[in-house]
């Protein structure tokens, strides 16, 4: 598989997973309006895999559709952070792993709506309308919430304490992704790590949150390495389509 | 892009315009798919007319719908050799709403996107409350029924409502 294909499904399997994971909260959301916020999100995630994995149906090297790329791949044949695909446990712990990816996406979506592919180019302008105000979202919620009671501001921080070592990995070049950047179509997502810490600093510093020291980063989501996690998400992403092939609606 | 159609095709554009008009949004049923600045180009392509679509929200449920509504409607006027297809680009924009959009929004109690998106760059404020008229507003939520509203609550009658966000 080339470079750009692969660049293309981790852009798109980021969404996917994330979204998958927003949707466990379908019905079990804090309150009426966070669990609408929650999905509503997840439906704009998993409308932007959609675009992507359009795109990449059309190319000659991939013999899937849309759909066989989302439900029918191995798990690792995906290429998400591992950051998506943590669990949810509490609505702190799902807001904080969202403003960590959101406050990325912002500046990576940002850097590839001015990419030289005109599709990949489009794509990004469309979803970071939706981008900015997930970061807004999720952004006021790490203030309300860190900023709110002894007993929130625990749970956030703590939050933040279990998910940093996932951070790293937003910033760190995979082969494909240098490959890309030699060639001249690559972004440059190591140089996005200074924005996203000022963003995170701006934050945490209004939600008096700190950041954890954390001497080692868990990397290979998006080689298609992951954590336990993920074979429990595609088991129930998949199951459809794995017990009755090519059903539809 | 011609400004009529050419002489083997019987269908005009008006026609089609006023078929569009009469397509609803599944899920605001009171303002059109017109109204909601959804209809991108009405293109002579060749020998058929190309009707091209934008999504408003791009995981909109009602992306995979609207397209069949547009044909079912075009069938049901006897016009069968009508493409439909969909692009982002440029990306749909609360400001494409018009203004007869918007007095259909706030009659059915939504209040309309108040200003213009693009420059203001957020989701804005409503400027009213659609029942009692206050401006006295307050956000009770970011996201509400659909991902395109907000939902707030009016400070003077205390009734909840929804906002249709700038975007």
């Amino acid at each position: 598989m080339n470079a750009k294909t692969k660049f293309l499904l981790h852009l798109a399997d980021n969404p996917l997973i994330l979204g998958q994971r927003l949707g466990e909260w379908c019905g079990h959301g804090p309150v009426l309006e966070q669990d609408i916020a929650l999905t509503n999100t997840a439906l704009d995630l998993i409308g932007q895999a959609r675009l992507l994995y359009q795109y990449i149906a059309g190319f000659e090297e991939i013999n899937l559709n849309e759909d066989s790329l989302a439900m029918l791949r191995y798990e690792h044949e995906y290429y998400n952070l591992l950051l998506l695909e943590q669990p949810n446990k509490d609505f702190g712990h799902t807001i904080t792993r969202q403003f960590f990816y959101d406050a990325f996406n912002l500046i990576q979506y940002e850097a590839l709506s001015h990419h030289a592919d005109e599709t990949l180019k489009a794509i990004a302008i469309k979803s970071l309308k939706e981008i900015k105000y997930h970061y807004r979202y999720s952004s006021e919620w790490m203030i309300r919430l860190g900023d709110g009671t002894p007993e929130s501001h625990a749970i956030m921080q703590q939050a933040v304490n279990t998910l940093w070592r996932y951070t790293g990995e937003m910033f760190q070049l995979t082969t494909y992704e240098t490959e890309l950047i030699q060639s001249g179509d690559g972004v440059d997502i190591a140089g996005m790590e200074t924005p996203w810490r000022d963003k995170v600093n701006d934050i945490f510093s209004r939600a008096g949150l700190s950041i954890p020291s954390v001497e080692i980063m868990l990397t290979g989501g998006k080689e298609g390495r992951h954590t336990e996690h993920m074979g429990y998400i595609l088991s129930e992403l998949q199951y459809m389509q794995r017990t009755y092939p090519q059903m539809t609606w | 892009m011609a400004a009529t159609a050419p002489s083997h095709i019987h269908i005009k554009r008006k026609q089609l315009a006023s078929l569009l008009h009469e397509v609803s949004d599944p899920e605001i049923p009171v303002v059109s798919i017109v109204d909601l600045g959804m209809i991108l180009h009405i293109r002579d392509e060749d020998d058929q007319w190309e009707i091209i679509l934008t999504p408003t929200y791009s995981g909109c449920p009602a992306i995979d719908v609207i397209p069949f509504m547009v044909e079912a409607r075009m069938k049901e006027a006897g016009i069968n050799d009508v493409k439909i297809s969909m692009d982002i680009s440029p990306p749909w924009s609360t400001d494409w709403i018009s203004d007869e959009g918007k007095a259909k929004l706030l009659s059915y109690g939504i209040a309309p996107p108040d200003g213009t998106s693009s420059l203001r760059g957020d989701d804005g404020k409503p400027k009213a409350c659609p029942q009692c008229g206050s401006s006295h507003t307050e956000l009770i939520s970011r996201f509400s029924s659909t991902p395109c509203k907000a939902a707030y609550r009016c400070l003077d009658c205390l009734e909840p409502f929804e906002y249709f966000k700038c975007f």
